[in-house]
């Protein structure tokens, strides 16, 4: 069996202990096959058990594993090493502060989740004895890309507007999640969700530099996504002048 | 300590304990939910089920047809009447879903589309693409953020249940971002923390599947019910254990041997139709085809890969469109982790631990034996899915048990006057106690990693696919071995926050009383059931064996096994029937 000895070089902070992260430097003997989650893993069990960071489901679903890896936000499950050189580099995702080692604190993210309202909110409760909703394929193919987010935050480590705006910006996942309920045939909750996303901290605030679509593991594209929602965001804007006093 | 008050905690924020959650909510929004995870909601294994959630939708189906798949497909040791309970409740839960937003794939006139699944006679198993799990998980979680009532104490890892002369009290947890010990006092418990499959060296399982709320109420005095019967997913990536969901059979594609033979028309399961017939061939149930892998690879039929033996999957028939359209994640894992494009060349798999069909033992309310005490989901056993589970059964499980534990424990708390203070803040301190011990104990020589792989390795050995008296004695006793030297494990990290070595040690010693009490109730079980299968005991024996086993917790020595007669209404016990003779739809 044909193993390679890789350098890893993780970011290591431990608040009670390290006055600033610093980088430490592990030999790791890696299968060919093997992701970098893998060689963290190799990690945590042979050489270091104080090594912390998030993982559980090993096949790029559960969104656990962002890291920056050589500089890129990737999921560390999904970054092969055969990839790779004999020489990586493990650090957490940007724009979030460091918990511990590659764990970031992602409490705004969730905040931000919460705050567009992520639900479908009906037209009129419907009982479940009436049955489903009827939504054709196509239908379902004008939100079905944006509901793959998987919450892995690489987009938000990526996003230049983030990171600028002090994380005001509300940002690409939570953004397109917006899209995704807004464009959802069973749903007409575009108006309690407009204010969050036409606020100085929405959409207008994005300046498609499209960072977050190149980086995004499940091809949500996000920057597509706040594309639309400006266009709808307009043209709700310009109808509410025309429509003042109509109503 | 820090208490918090409750008036329900759920411990696990996954598909069960979101709708629990949601269920408590919704039964009575005065109440209030401790909803405590040790990861975040979205990241719950329960994201991983790809291929769909079973429910009788479509004219041609019967509630009886999926009963008799359900029973039979369980080898006759499921309830029956929670079996019944089941099939009658399932549909409105996933159209409860639907409104919820749950984007299930559609047909051509908007209605939910269904796909064959195996050991299943009709079509029933509605599915979002291969990302059925996923999407459930995402539209409860998502749904949830609705509900006020609803405090979610994401990144706490609970490690104990507070239990007054057996009336449940609440739980301990840790925050895991200080390190610090909570009580969450509640009147009702709900334990919804998944399965255990990480018991086991090659499996589908992520790595918070440890078992941790079973060996929570295992050590309170709950039995752990029928925990030999592991189901075995016949199709696993080799090296990873990563899955290939059933729907590809379900689509069509083939499994073959080394000679391209489809090898299972040799084990009951013919013939071999080019299009896929229920209940026939590769839509046989689960435990026969890992059975039939065995079997082959015994016969040296199956082929050597690096990871140990391999069979094929072979989709390429299936054309590119259809693939990208309904295998969307197959293709894509099967290219980066084997390097085989399913749309040109074969697949290898392998069988791989997936499911626990044991579990804490609850009623069909979802009621332990101690009072305000409920599970649901993985970690429970109802039962079901008797000696082994169909695909598509478990994801409407979560549902259904999640949301009716729930409404049993809505009804409790509000009968009941809150348990001893004193007696729950001492329970309370032990469990604090034990924890500063750990981070005290110095200069030990056992490693959590090593452990942790011997118990792996002889599960394998000894209680896999088939077992005998000697595989499992043997097992028995490497686990005993084991349990002993994992009061030697000292951690390494002795800091509070976001602690890794912590958890690990403390999902090891978790996974330790799972594993015993596999292994004991399989050396005990002296006959061949589903998805267990001895070598020495082949024939199923209802006279000394319709029964449940029940694995009683012993904190000095092996597990006490008892047994429980299975609730038979209408099914009475019969032959499996799978292939010509079983009569599935045309698929
Ligand atoms: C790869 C894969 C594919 C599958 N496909 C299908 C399918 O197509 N159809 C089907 O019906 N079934 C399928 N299954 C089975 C099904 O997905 C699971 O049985 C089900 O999702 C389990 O849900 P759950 O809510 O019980 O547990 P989980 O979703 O695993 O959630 C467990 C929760 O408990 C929490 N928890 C655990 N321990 C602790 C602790 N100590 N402290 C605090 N919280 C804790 C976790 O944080 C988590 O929130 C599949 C399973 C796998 C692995
Ligand atoms: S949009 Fe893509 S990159 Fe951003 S969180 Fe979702 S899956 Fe991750
Ligand atoms: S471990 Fe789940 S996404 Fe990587």
């Amino acid at each position: 069996m044909s193993k390679r000895n890789i350098q890893l070089e993780v970011l290591r902070y431990r608040p009670e202990q390290d006055r600033e992260p610093v980088f430490q430097t592990y030999t790791v003997p890696c299968e060919e096959e093997w992701v970098v989650l893998d060689a963290l893993n190799y990690v945590k069990d042979e050489i270091d058990r104080t090594l912390s960071y998030r993982w559980s489901c090993h096949m790029f679903v559960c969104g656990s594993c962002g890291f920056k890896i050589n500089g890129e936000p990737k999921l560390g499950c999904k970054a092969f090493l055969r990839d790779y050189g004999d020489k990586i580099r493990v650090e957490p995702l940007d724009n979030f502060p460091i918990e511990r080692d590659l764990v970031v604190v992602i409490d705004d993210f969730v905040d931000k989740l919460q705050s567009v309202k992520p639900y479908i909110i009906p037209k009129e409760e419907k009982s479940v004895a009436a049955g489903e909703y009827i939504q054709t394929p196509a239908q379902l193919k004008t939100f079905k890309q944006y509901s793959m987010c998987i919450n892995c935050l690489l987009c938000y480590s990526a996003c230049p507007q983030y990171g600028l705006t002090n994380q005001e910006f509300i940002g690409p996942a939570a953004l397109a999640l917006a899209h995704r309920y807004n464009m959802d045939s069973r749903d007409v909750g575009r108006s309690a969700r407009e204010h969050v996303l036409a606020s100085h901290e929405g959409v207008w605030e994005c300046s498609f530099v499209g960072a977050c679509s190149i980086v995004c593991p499940k091809d949500v594209d996000p920057a597509g996504a706040i594309q639309q929602a400006k266009f709808t965001s307009a043209i709700d804007y310009l109808t509410s002048m025309v429509g003042i006093g109509g109503k | 300590m820090q208490i918090i008050d409750a008036d329900i905690v759920i411990v696990g924020a996954g598909g069960a304990g979101l709708r629990a959650a949601i269920a408590v909510a919704e039964a009575d929004p005065s109440l209030n939910i401790a909803l405590v995870s040790k990861v975040y909601p979205m990241r719950s294994h329960t994201c991983a089920a790809e291929g769909g959630a079973a429910g009788v939708v479509k004219a041609n189906d019967t509630l009886d047809y999926h009963f008799n798949d359900t029973v039979s497909g369980g080898d006759w040791l499921t309830d029956q009447d929670a079996v019944e309970l089941f099939v009658n409740e399932i549909t409105k839960e996933l159209i409860q879903m639907e409104h919820w937003g749950c984007p299930w794939s559609r047909e051509s006139s908007g209605h939910v589309a269904v796909r064959p699944f195996g050991g299943m006679k009709i079509m029933r198993t509605w599915y979002a693409a291969d990302k059925t799990g996923f999407h459930m998980l995402h539209t409860l979680f998502q749904t949830s953020l609705k509900y006020p009532s609803i405090k979610r104490f994401d990144e706490f890892y609970a490690t104990d249940l507070m239990v007054d002369e057996n009336v449940s009290a609440g739980c301990t947890a840790i925050e895991m971002r200080t390190g610090e010990m909570k009580l969450f006092r509640g009147k009702a418990v709900i334990i919804c923390s998944g399965g255990a499959g990480r018991i086991f060296p090659f499996t589908t399982n992520g790595a918070i599947k440890t078992g941790d709320g079973m060996a929570m109420a295992y050590r309170a005095g709950v039995p752990l019910k029928d925990m030999e019967f592991v189901q075995y997913h016949p199709t696993g990536l080799p090296g990873s254990g990563i899955l290939l969901t059933e729907g590809c059979r379900g689509e069509g594609g083939y499994l073959l041997n080394k000679d391209n033979y489809r090898y299972l028309q040799d084990y009951d399961l013919g013939p071999a139709t080019p299009k896929p017939v229920l209940k026939s061939m590769e839509l046989g149930p689960r435990d026969r085809l890992s059975q039939a892998f065995w079997q082959e690879s015994k016969k040296g039929r199956t082929v050597q890969g690096k990871w140990g033996d391999v069979v094929w999957l072979d989709m390429r028939h299936l054309g590119e469109k259809l693939i990208n359209e309904r295998l969307p994640l197959v293709r894509d894992l099967s290219i980066s982790y084997v390097a085989a494009d399913p749309v040109t060349d074969l697949v290898p798999v392998r069988p791989v631990v997936h499911y626990m069909m044991g579990g804490i033992h609850t009623d069909i309310n979802g009621a332990t034996p101690v009072a305000g005490l409920y599970a649901a989901g993985e970690c429970a056993c109802v039962s079901i899915n008797g000696a082994n589970r169909l695909g598509s059964n478990s994801l409407g499980e979560l549902l259904v048990f999640g949301a009716r534990a729930a409404r049993f424990a809505v009804e409790h708390a509000k009968s009941v006057k809150a348990p001893r203070e004193a007696l729950v803040t001492a329970q309370a301190a032990d469990a604090e106690g034990r924890i500063k011990a750990l981070f005290k104990r110095t200069g030990g020589k056992q490693r959590v990693a090593q452990l942790r792989r011997e118990m792996n390795l002889t599960l394998e050995e000894g209680c896999g696919i088939y077992r005998d008296e000697k595989s499992l004695r043997e097992s028995v006793a490497v686990i005993a071995d084991v349990r002993a030297r994992y009061r030697d494990v000292a951690l390494e990290d002795k800091s509070s926050v976001y602690n890794t070595d912590l958890y690990q040690t403390l999902e090891l010693g978790a996974m330790i009383e799972c594993a015993e009490a596999v292994a004991h109730s399989a050396l005990q079980r002296t006959e061949s059931r589903g998805a267990h299968q001895r070598l020495d005991y082949v024939e199923r024996d209802d006279k000394a064996f319709l029964k449940h086993s029940m694995a009683h917790y012993n904190p000095n020595g092996d597990p006490r096994i008892d047994y429980l007669d299975v609730t038979i209404t209408k099914s009475q016990p019969a032959a499996r029937v799978y292939g010509a003779a079983a009569g599935g739809q045309a698929a």
